[in-house]
């Protein structure tokens, strides 16, 4: 039960933290600024939550973030239909990416990570140089200012929502959890493996591409390597957030909460403690491993 | 009626082999509307190929299957379940990470759409009420959460719901072997009101008794092919036995009196939840035995004895080293990726050293030695571990336990669906062993393997209820105690 709060308890934790340390981010345009960047990485802990919930990993999520960053900056705003065209066609190449792991039986790690520099290279070649616009109407819906709700908490709920219902309530949801847990059962049952294990990837890069987007929506242009770090940030936000690498236990919600937690302890808590940035770093990691530690222990006395 | 047309399913002349193995050698198998089919045979005999046979989980090489008369080429599980045809694998096949409706929900694709998910739970719970009436199981339960034996029941409970597919023939593989005497119960009542009903059953079990008395007909399968096959009144245990081939045939456990001398004292335990007085005593040279319905703390005082040795814990004194044979071999007891000599090895890593590193020629000689003297059948401990049997992997654990400095043995109902042979040479090991001065707190679910022991508790609600000497055991009194408000 303690277990299940835990994602929860660590968000309120770093917000008790910022709200002790400095009173006045605790408000609608605080919460703005502190959690601007916290959709894009929600998006991509939920896309890395996917493969996740089916025993495999992806290290390929931030270069690709960056990768669709750099089509949205260009020609998603130049020529909107080759812009769309590369996006679903790069959500085509993730749902092959899964066919291939299933079939040949490969390591997703291995496979991810040349994918990585497969991303980071398209990347480059679309824009060599730091530059583009993000388009219009993308930066309409990144700066909306909804009444009294901060925009990133109302997107964060909507973004939780939607796939705890997604993948929790429905009953293919059921599906796809349950060849993380336990993928022979699933064959004896007369299910298809390949199918499953092409919809979880193919859901990642569905909610890569709504991250890229979003990040740029915010940062309004693009750089081939702007979304480099959220491969380990979303991995770990997932972890955060209660779920494990094996066994096809996951949580939408808890994901969602482990990356708004790691977004808000990245750096508004480490500037409010007037930790320098060259150490910010090194205190991100040793907040993770606190928490994480945290839940060894709790979930060990459950038992 | 012609025959072939009662037959629900048949097959003729089934073979399969893999590798250079002859896991089936031409058999031919049938069962008929209304009618519980007993399977019996040691590990390895091909009882579990033919099943999967029968589910379409794996095809044969050649001979042929046929389904209510017509021969069916394409078979697959998928067709299986469409003929009504549906099996209770015998490894559990649940997913751990889904709750008990969400378990229900996988085997069928009709429960879906809006509000599912209470279809499914009112499914899997009025099925489990009906089969196990007293089961306290609910459809939120998180199945990795429950007990072995519960994720059992909600198993053979699943099998049973019925939606668009139609329901003609189950086949339990080992459905009882996680399930105390009371559950068990439950469960062969059910199937013979399943088979009166017009069902069809296929029974596998390593406890003869059941099958004898629930199945209308045995076959009997040694070596990939059936040996004997006739009504089960035909039978009686002995002749089963006999036709199973090896094990010496009948031989009731150590009946020859073993002297009650008082040895050191070894273990002194008391239940966490226990009020008055009463605690485990065992000492140098016993063997205890743990009874009582599954899941009423037998495991938990084992585990708290295991941590005891190694921590020290209020209420509980151990005075030598501990190993555990643990009961749930999948998840417990086996390392999947290590060769059997590295898994035999483990608990003795201290004496395998040479220097900082392990020998391999240390190891090998152990891993030798245990092979020969509890008779692991491989041709080579340098195979990995699941190139055994299911029984063979047990052996290997048990090697691991006695091949170690553990003056203490806890066994945590180690022989869960492993065939007699093995059982009765174990035994024996066991009585060897504890000859030689070592202590054995064994927690059974079988009342008969209670007979090796010199004392037996039982256990009810976290609680030790009676404390029976070996000359005043009887099948009844464990049942009275555990049921009785005795505590």
């Amino acid at each position: 039960m303690l277990r299940s709060l835990l994602p929860a308890l660590s968000l309120a934790l770093v917000l008790m933290a910022i709200a002790w340390l400095n009173p006045r981010a605790i408000s609608y345009f605080g919460f703005n600024l502190m959690l601007n960047l916290a959709i894009p990485i929600a998006l991509a802990t939920i896309a890395q939550m996917f493969v996740i919930a089916g025993n495999e990993l992806d290290l390929s999520i931030g270069t690709f973030v960056g990768f669709v960053g750099c089509v949205t900056a260009t020609w998603l705003r130049d020529a909107p239909l080759l812009g769309i065209v590369v996006l679903l066609g790069s959500i085509g190449v993730y749902a092959l990416l899964g066919a291939l792991i299933h079939l040949r039986n490969l390591p997703s790690i291995v496979v991810t990570l040349g994918m990585s520099f497969v991303w980071q290279g398209l990347a480059i070649l679309v824009l060599p140089k730091p530059g583009g616009k993000a388009p219009d109407w993308l930066l309409a819906i990144m700066s909306f200012k909804p009444p009294y709700i901060p925009f990133p908490i109302l997107a964060a709920l909507i973004i939780a929502a939607v796939v705890h219902f997604g993948l929790m309530r429905t009953s293919y949801g059921v599906i796809l959890r349950g060849s993380g847990g336990n993928a022979a059962a699933l064959r004896r049952a007369g299910w298809s493996l390949l199918r499953a294990k092409i919809a979880l990837f193919a859901l990642t890069g569905l909610f890569g591409v709504l991250s890229g987007m979003a990040l740029i929506g915010i940062t309004t242009s693009a750089d081939a390597n702007i979304g480099n770090g959220y491969t380990l940030l979303s991995i770990a936000g997932v972890i955060l957030g209660g779920g494990e690498f094996v066994g096809g236990r996951v949580s939408p919600i808890g994901a969602v909460l482990g990356a708004l937690t790691l977004a808000l302890a990245a750096s508004p808590l480490l500037t409010f403690m007037h930790i320098p940035p060259d150490w910010q770093v090194a205190a991100n990691g040793a907040i993770l491993i606190i928490v994480l530690a945290a839940r060894v222990l709790i979930s060990r006395r459950e038992r | 009626m012609l025959q072939a047309v009662a037959d629900i399913v048949r097959l003729d002349g089934a073979e399969k082999h893999f590798g250079a193995v002859r896991a089936l050698n031409g058999v031919d198998f049938h069962v008929g509307a209304g009618e519980c089919v007993g399977l019996v045979g040691h590990n390895g005999a091909g009882k579990s190929t033919l099943m999967h046979m029968v589910a379409g989980t794996l095809r044969p090489d050649g001979g042929q299957i046929a389904v209510r008369g017509n021969a069916e080429a394409g078979y697959s599980v998928a067709r299986a379940l469409q003929l009504g045809i549906r099996c209770v694998f015998q490894e559990l096949s649940l997913c751990p990470n889904l709750s008990v409706a969400e378990n229900t929900r996988i085997n069928h694709s009709a429960l879906t759409g809006f509000g599912w998910q209470r279809k499914a739970a009112n499914l899997i719970r009025a099925k489990l009420d009906e089969i196990f009436p007293d089961h306290g199981i609910s459809a939120d339960d998180i199945a990795g959460d429950l007990s072995i034996g519960r994720r059992q029941m909600v198993e053979v409970a699943r099998a049973f719901t019925l939606t668009s597919e139609p329901l003609h023939l189950v086949i339990l593989d080992e459905p009882t072997s996680s399930l105390d005497a009371h559950t068990a119960g439950q469960l062969l009542a059910f199937v013979r009101r399943f088979v009166a009903a017009g069902g069809s059953c296929i029974l596998i079990s390593h406890v003869l008794g059941e099958v004898l008395q629930n199945a209308d007909r045995i076959v009997v399968m040694r070596d990939g092919k059936v040996v004997a096959a006739d009504a089960a009144s035909a039978f009686d245990r002995d002749k089963l036995v006999a036709a199973m081939g090896g094990a010496e045939g009948h031989r009731k456990a150590a009946t020859e009196a073993r002297r009650a001398e008082a040895g050191a004292l070894r273990v002194k335990a008391r239940p966490a939840r226990q009020q008055d007085g009463k605690e485990l005593v065992a000492r140098a040279g016993e063997i205890i035995g743990l009874a009582g319905l599954a899941g009423h703390g037998q495991t938990d005082l084992l585990l708290a004895i295991f941590s005891a040795a190694s921590r020290a814990k209020t209420g509980i004194e151990v005075t030598a080293p501990v190993a555990l044979v643990a009961g749930d071999r999948q998840a417990d007891g086996i390392f999947a990726q290590w060769s059997i000599a590295q898994n035999i090895g483990i608990r003795s890593l201290s004496r395998l050293r040479n220097g900082l590193l392990i020998s391999p020629q240390r190891e090998a000689e152990l891993a030798e030695t245990w092979k020969t003297k509890i008779g692991i059948r491989t041709p080579d401990m340098n195979n990995n571990i699941y190139s055994l049997s299911g029984g063979n992997q047990q052996k290997a654990l048990f090697a691991r336990a006695l091949g170690s400095d553990a003056e203490i043995v806890l066994m945590d109902d180690p022989m869960r669906g492993v065939d007699i042979g093995t059982k009765l040479e174990v035994y024996d090991l066991v009585r060897e062993e504890a000859a030689k001065g070592r202590t054995f707190l064994w927690y059974t679910t079988e009342t008969e393997e209670l007979d090796n022991c010199d004392h037996v508790y039982v256990f009810k609600n976290g609680r030790i209820v009676a404390n029976l000497r070996r000359d005043e055991l009887t099948e009844e009194k464990i049942i009275q105690s555990s049921f009785g408000d005795a505590a």
